[in-house]
């Protein structure tokens, strides 16, 4: 089935790459090159397009964007949260979509204004040590984390645009006030700092800490290479903040000189076999349907029972949510 | 007529020197002014209340105190490393010197990520001992991690620096000691350490500019230093007003550096004049204490070459990845060498003006211009990789992402690297040869190039073999300033290992390590006394 599918896909593009073999690509991307590179590879060899990526932090690459402008070279982003596509929007440097992109997806999967779309869907889970961790020291709020008994124990990103994203959410639902109030309440809990998702899991693992919150997707990566990984994954109460769903979206630059050619990247993104592609081998939710699900992963109806309710397009205060890490002392 | 006059006396430090030499020096001059000045017109784009914000938080204070422990303690460890160790191979009766000489440089080949991450393999519920062996010893990060994977790497250069001191030690000296009945103990407190003095100091300035540079080992320990702020402001914020003025607070602190080295050396260097006499000195002999002396010898290597290769070995083994990672690995090689070998190049020919202008025309000017080339190498890489965005993006758009801007900030990094060997060989070459050419009706140009050029290949040779060797293994700058999918060996280690993929950057790893070695092979080469 998917194979026949690839087939005609293959077919189909190598028509048209004969007009396209020219043609080159830029694209930032925020997510790591394990997560997009095989799926770039698959388009160049599909479409005979090549694409160039940077690869760097969500934020980093989002504001590097901002800073070149309209000078930049880059013709797609690919940021690892709704927050940094927001503010890239809202500062005019993304290119309106034409609505095929986006007609066919669920609302919560593309900005209201179309400019960016959702490439898969994530969610904020609560990692902790299988081996130092039982049921009942498992908090039901992520405001709970500020407790004394997860002193030094808890994993925490600041750098990350995941966890950057997340705390911008909090401010949406519960105020900046409360959120600097969290944040110094973890600071002065001694956490361990961490570069990045992986490297937090990897830290409950080697036994640097017990907990991290980190998007879903980290730990099945490390339990499919070794069943008995000593590291499992749960969510907070329901509606808790703790367990937003995030989406990693994509968009095109304005000043983009190839927006054709780079509306078809994100076609392909959006296409059945690259959904499929990080529903099973990345094991994020897919934001089209029709995919065969992935058995390690929360159903998508449950897990909707279990997110709060947050408009991703008020994430995009990603220079006030620096400012509180900072205030907060976390970076 | 004047030259032939300069012939006759011998002089040449009266002679104002040719256009085709101080043209370039200074070009290369206001070169390395460019990241200075950008750093502080992005530093002064704050305002005076929000200045005196960032340099006075407390949280600079943590981060100066944590980066001059972090300092102090590697140039201890390191100290504790080389010493020794270059005592026992100049003068001692150890056997198979040679070997051990090349093995307490190869550590240079292996990068400080890949030292750091050899580290944190080992240790940990989750690492190398325990699914091995069984063995649970906590995780070594922070402050002794980073310590440890900074001096395991980095004390070649004492090392080289000591050994070539007492290579170099006039013997006699310690003769004419021992005959006034000095005992071994004395001589060493009275003789070889204050003659040791300049040298260690020397190979200090370099390992501790280092440290304060490193990003790569302190980011992995999470060790909170200067250099680690720095990343965490861009990565995570790209606010370039802090990154500033944190890189010049670190820029002031390596200043601070450069000048304690010269206050000290200049003191030192009165008493320790004279050249050496060609007679080696007498070694002592091990004896019995010789399997102390192997087993230290045994400790550091096993630590500093053996970790990493057996790390290395551990994650390829462990889950061998696919074949079609392998396949990569010429590729990015030659991606890397692409740019590391003309940065070398270019390295070696920015220095080469500079060089000649302070041997063959000393004067206040060409001492300033040979100063400037240190700011290059005691600017953290990390800031000057952030300098050259900005000078980029602002003023030569045309060179943002480019090559060409990789290549020349390696080389404005590396230029204190290179003038040493260049330096060394011009003052060996006297100026006879140049001048006589000169009188013989040679213009400027053919006299450089049929005449200097061939007696200064040797130390051309190893400048452009020490920049080839800093480029492959480089980070900061590469991930900053490379083309958009210009992934060297370095980035792609980096990038891998920091998705945990650690299999998958282990041949990348592997053939830095493998190709480093080479160069260091090419700069221990050139040295008869090995």
């Amino acid at each position: 089935m998917r194979k026949s599918w690839l087939a005609a896909a293959t077919l189909s593009a190598s028509l048209v790459s004969g007009i396209a073999a020219a043609n080159e690509l830029t694209l930032y991307s925020g997510r790591g090159e394990s997560f997009v590179q095989p799926i770039v590879n698959q388009f160049e060899r599909d479409t005979g397009i090549k694409v160039n990526v940077r690869y760097g932090d969500t934020a980093q690459l989002a504001l590097l964007l901002q800073e070149e402008g309209t000078r930049t070279r880059a013709d797609l982003y690919w940021g690892q949260d709704a927050g940094a596509m927001g503010s890239l929007a809202k500062d005019g440097l993304l290119a309106t979509l034409p609505s095929r992109v986006y007609d066919d997806l669920p609302a919560i999967y593309t900005s209201r204004t179309g400019q960016w779309v959702a490439a898969s869907g994530r969610a904020r889970v609560l990692t902790y040590s299988t081996e130092r961790v039982n049921a009942a020291d498992l908090p039901s709020s992520v405001f709970e984390l500020t407790d004394p008994k997860y002193k030094g124990r808890l994993a925490v990103p600041p750098t990350n645009g995941g966890f950057q994203a997340f705390v911008t959410a909090m401010r949406v639902q519960h105020g900046d006030e409360r959120t600097l109030e969290w944040l110094k309440g973890i600071r002065a809990n001694e956490p361990v700092i961490f570069r990045n998702n992986t490297t937090s899991v990897q830290g409950i693992a080697d036994g640097d800490v017990d907990f991290a919150i980190v998007n879903s997707y980290y730990l099945p990566r490390f339990v499919n290479a070794d069943p008995n990984y000593p590291v499992a994954q749960t969510f907070f109460a329901a509606g808790d903040i703790g367990n937003l769903v995030n989406v990693a979206g994509i968009g095109v630059l304005a000043p983009s000189r190839n927006k054709d050619n780079a509306v078809r990247f994100i076609e392909y993104l959006l296409s059945q076999s690259a959904q499929q592609y990080f529903t099973s081998v990345i094991n994020e939710y897919p934001v089209t349907p029709g995919v065969i699900s992935n058995p390690v992963l929360t159903d998508l109806s449950e897990l909707l029972v279990l997110a709060p309710e947050i408009d991703l397009d008020e994430l995009a205060d990603l220079p006030g949510t620096l400012r509180l890490l900072r205030d907060a002392g976390l970076m | 007529m004047t030259s032939s006059l300069a012939l006759l006396t011998g002089s040449t430090t009266r002679r104002r020197p040719t256009l085709w030499v101080l043209v370039p020096a200074i070009v290369v001059t206001l070169c390395m002014l460019i990241p200075v000045v950008y750093l502080f017109v992005r530093a002064a784009q704050a305002d005076v209340a929000e200045a005196l914000d960032l340099i006075l938080r407390q949280r600079n204070l943590d981060l100066l105190r944590n980066t001059l422990a972090l300092t102090f303690g590697v140039l201890a460890f390191t100290t504790l490393m080389a010493l020794p160790m270059a005592w026992l191979v100049t003068r001692t009766d150890l056997r198979w010197r040679r070997i051990v000489t090349v093995l307490a440089v190869v550590p240079l080949a292996v990068p400080g990520y890949v030292m750091a991450y050899a580290l944190l393999g080992i240790g940990g519920n989750y690492g190398a001992l325990a699914r091995l062996f069984n063995i649970y010893i906590s995780n070594i990060h922070g402050y002794w991690g980073a310590v440890a994977a900074l001096s395991l790497y980095t004390y070649p250069y004492i090392f080289l620096n000591v050994r070539s001191a007492l290579l170099g030690l006039d013997s006699d000296l310690e003769e004419s000691a021992r005959s006034l009945g000095y005992g071994r103990l004395a001589i060493a407190r009275h003789i070889l350490l204050p003659h040791l003095t300049p040298a260690l100091l020397a190979g200090y300035l370099v390992v501790g500019l280092y440290v304060l540079g490193d990003f790569g080992a302190v980011a992995l320990m999470r060790y909170e230093a200067f250099s680690y702020a720095i990343f965490n402001q861009y990565s995570g914020a790209f606010d370039r007003i802090y990154a500033a003025w944190l890189s010049i607070m670190l820029l002031a602190l390596a200043m601070s550096f450069v000048f304690m080295e010269v206050l000290l050396v200049k003191r030192r260097r009165l008493n320790s004049v004279g050249s050496g006499s060609q007679r080696p000195a007498p070694r002592a002999k091990l004896g019995k204490l010789a399997p102390l002396a192997w087993l230290y010898v045994t400790v550091v290597v096993l630590l500093s070459v053996g970790l990493p290769v057996a790390m290395l070995s551990y994650w390829l083994l462990l889950s061998p990845p696919d074949l079609s990672v392998f396949q990569q690995v010429p590729m990015t090689f030659l991606r890397s060498a692409s740019a590391a070998l003309p940065a070398a190049v270019l390295a070696a020919a920015m220095a080469l003006p500079i060089c000649y202008l302070s041997i063959r025309h000393p004067s206040r000017l060409s001492r300033f211009m040979e100063r400037t080339v240190y700011i290059g190498y005691a600017l953290p890489p990390l800031t000057l990789a952030l300098a050259m965005v900005f000078f980029a993006l602002h003023t030569a758009f045309f060179l943002y992402q480019t090559l060409a801007l990789l290549i020349f900030s390696w080389a404005l990094a590396t230029l204190a690297l290179a003038t040493g060997p260049i330096r060394s060989a011009l003052i060996q070459s006297r100026p006879n040869l140049e001048e006589a050419a000169n009188a013989l009706g040679y213009s400027p140009a053919a006299t450089f190039f049929h005449v200097l050029l061939p007696r200064l290949k040797q130390g051309i040779l190893a400048a452009i073999a020490l920049v080839f060797l800093f480029c492959m293994k480089e980070l900061p700058i590469t991930f900053l300033l490379a083309p958009t999918g210009f992934n060297t060996l370095a980035v792609t280690v980096f990038s891998r290992t920091s998705e945990g993929m650690m299999a998958e950057a282990a041949p990348f790893a592997a053939a830095i390590v493998l190709f480093s070695s080479l160069s260091v092979g090419m700069i221990l080469h050139r040295e008869k006394n090995l």
